[in-house]
């Protein structure tokens, strides 16, 4: 990885770019003010169940239709796992739990009790990003960024599973992630460094 | 999507008596269930969760291969059996949905996955298999994905699974545990119903009856098989025509033949008239170009599918070139 290629830089970098469109206000001072959404009202058929989610215990009291879509962003205060279709067709939502990657939409979060969930923030160690996230920065994987949450957290999985063995591999295993920018062969020049470099150290 | 409530039963005969009841429904892997629930067009008041019952093993010897009920699709595509002795499966799972979605699918929810047709997902639309009686805007409508084999005026909805076309053309067996304890055996090709003048009965499950393995005979045929898969994009896509074909050769002849085809049937379709046209035969191409005109005999394409009767000749003939190669 690049020296200097750390989580702080990268939020650094943005709030530079933000900074350079200043002209169009990106929230509205009456948008800003909005509080937080309050704890939901205890419904009749809610439960109380505990995940585990990036190493941290995390107690939730959901209704059993909750997905871990929604209990990570809208509970959890998550929001780096990102809901695209809601119905599996996207990937945007792509977790993992117990080291497999699966959709978090489609799946319920009650059913991950004792399961270990990992998110995107749960990749980096402190300011130090995962390398196949310093490899999206380095390959200017992403435009708009919304699917690349899942974009990573399927590449990472990818490489585990041992599927980056040629560009057609890579292709085929992040078959279910769509990039509406398109950004997909920097997508595939990214993860191939990651093995490559993988490979030469091994 | 509707509340529900959830149990996490103790065993599989509580899990089958809490899913006979009214409103009860299993949960395997949830891939389906979930987008259904989401779009109301299933509301089960209680979800069953089975994923814990021990029905997720892959056995494979000389009697066969056995794949539990729960096993996932990604585990079974992976496994070494599996690759080498029935290479139609794993090709099968492997064009299948997505990594992810793989990773959480199951072998019995994947056979009980409902239809893709889009009147039937969409709720403001009728539709005979969601709402008996209220008809079938596809017939005349939006049809290019249906069926053109084993329709009724009722509805010509395809049934999605490219896997249960490959385990169709294999002989496979689907064993069921009922309410009491009661236990079944029944064969694939029997286990869908074609959808007459009842589209919403898709199977022959009883209430609260639980896949708990699909087992497939070994054959020679099926260690030389494959699966060819023609979508409207390179991956992640339902079939618009799938083939599973396995052979068995002596020399440059067919000694045996399996074979069934995706996209274009109301079930899983195979092909037996082909099968038996073929056997005996040298592998030539124009022995294979008869043999698919056998295929779409009787075939009734509702207009915007008209193409698959084409394609459904043209695929199977590719498959069997590939197969007998
Ligand atoms: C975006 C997307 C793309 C897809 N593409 C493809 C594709 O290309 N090819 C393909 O074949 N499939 C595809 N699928 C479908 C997918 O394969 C199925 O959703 C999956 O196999 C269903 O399995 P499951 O375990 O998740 O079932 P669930 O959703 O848990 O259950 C489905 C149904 O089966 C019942 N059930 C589950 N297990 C049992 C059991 N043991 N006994 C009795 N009843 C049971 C449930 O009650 C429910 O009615 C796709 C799905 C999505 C979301
Ligand atoms: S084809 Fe079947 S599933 Fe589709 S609208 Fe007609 S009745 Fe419904
Ligand atoms: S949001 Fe889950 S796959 Fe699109
Ligand atoms: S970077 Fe915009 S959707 Fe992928």
């Amino acid at each position: 990885m690049k020296p200097g290629l750390t989580r702080r830089g990268l939020i650094g970098r943005s709030v530079a770019t933000a900074g350079g469109l200043a002209a169009v206000p990106l929230v509205t001072p009456a948008e800003a003010a909005i509080p937080a959404a309050p704890a939901p009202v205890r419904t009749p058929e809610m439960v109380d169940i505990v995940l585990q989610v990036n190493g941290r215990r995390l107690p939730l009291t959901i209704e059993p239709r909750v997905s871990l879509l929604d209990a990570l962003r809208e509970q959890a205060g998550l929001t780096g796992t990102k809901k695209g279709c809601d119905r599996g067709s996207c990937g945007a939502c792509t977790v993992h739990v117990d080291g497999r990657r699966v959709n978090s939409c489609l799946t319920l979060a009650i059913r991950c009790q004792g399961r270990a969930v990992t998110t995107i923030e749960g990749l980096a160690e402190g300011d130090e990003l995962h390398p196949v996230q310093a490899a999206f920065i380095r390959h200017d994987a992403f435009q708009c960024g919304y699917c690349t949450p899942g974009q990573i957290m399927a590449a990472t999985a990818l490489l585990d599973e041992g599927h980056a063995g040629s560009d057609a591999e890579i292709r085929e295993y992040m078959a279910g992630n769509i990039c509406r920018c398109g950004a997909y062969n920097h997508i595939v020049d990214a993860i191939r460094d990651v093995a490559s470099q993988a490979a030469g150290k091994g | 999507m509707q509340s529900f409530g959830y149990l996490d039963p103790a065993d599989a005969d509580a899990a089958i008596a809490a899913a006979a009841a009214p409103g009860g429904k299993f949960i395997a892997g949830g891939t389906d269930l979930m987008q259904l629930m989401k779009d109301d067009v299933e509301a089960p008041t209680r979800i069953v969760d089975v994923e814990k019952l021990p029905y997720g093993a892959i056995e494979a010897n000389g009697s066969g291969l056995r794949l539990g009920a729960l096993a996932r699709m990604s585990d079974v595509a992976a496994h070494p059996a599996v690759q080498r002795d029935y290479p139609v499966i794993a090709q099968a799972l492997l064009a299948s949905a997505s990594p992810q979605l793989r990773n959480m699918a199951t072998m019995g929810g994947n056979m009980l996955q409902r239809t893709r047709c889009h009147y039937f997902r969409d709720t403001g639309f009728p539709c005979n298999k969601r709402n008996p009686g209220s008809g079938c805007p596809a017939i005349h409508g939006e049809n290019r994905l249906l069926a053109i084999l084993g329709g009724s005026e009722h509805c010509i909805a395809t049934h999605p699974s490219d896997l249960a076309v490959a385990l169709v053309a294999l002989d496979t067996s689907v064993e069921l545990q009922g309410v009491g304890g009661a236990r079944r055996t029944v064969a694939l090709g029997d286990f869908h119903r074609l959808p007459g003048d009842t589209p919403q009965i898709e199977t022959v499950l009883q209430p609260g009856e639980l896949i708990t393995a699909l087992v497939v005979p070994p054959s020679a045929a099926a260690r030389r098989s494959a699966y060819l898969k023609v979508r409207d994009r390179a991956s992640f896509e339902f079939a618009l025509v799938s083939a599973a074909v396995a052979l068995e050769m002596q020399g440059n002849t067919i000694a045996d033949a399996r074979i069934a085809m995706g996209g274009v049937g109301t079930k899983p379709w195979r092909l037996p008239a082909v099968e038996a046209a073929l056997r005996g035969q040298a592998a030539t191409p124009e022995n294979f170009t008869a043999a698919a005109g056998l295929a779409v005999e009787g075939a009734m394409p509702a207009g915007k599918n008209d193409f698959k009767v084409k394609l459904m000749q043209r695929t199977l003939v590719r498959a069997l070139s590939t197969v007998a190669a």
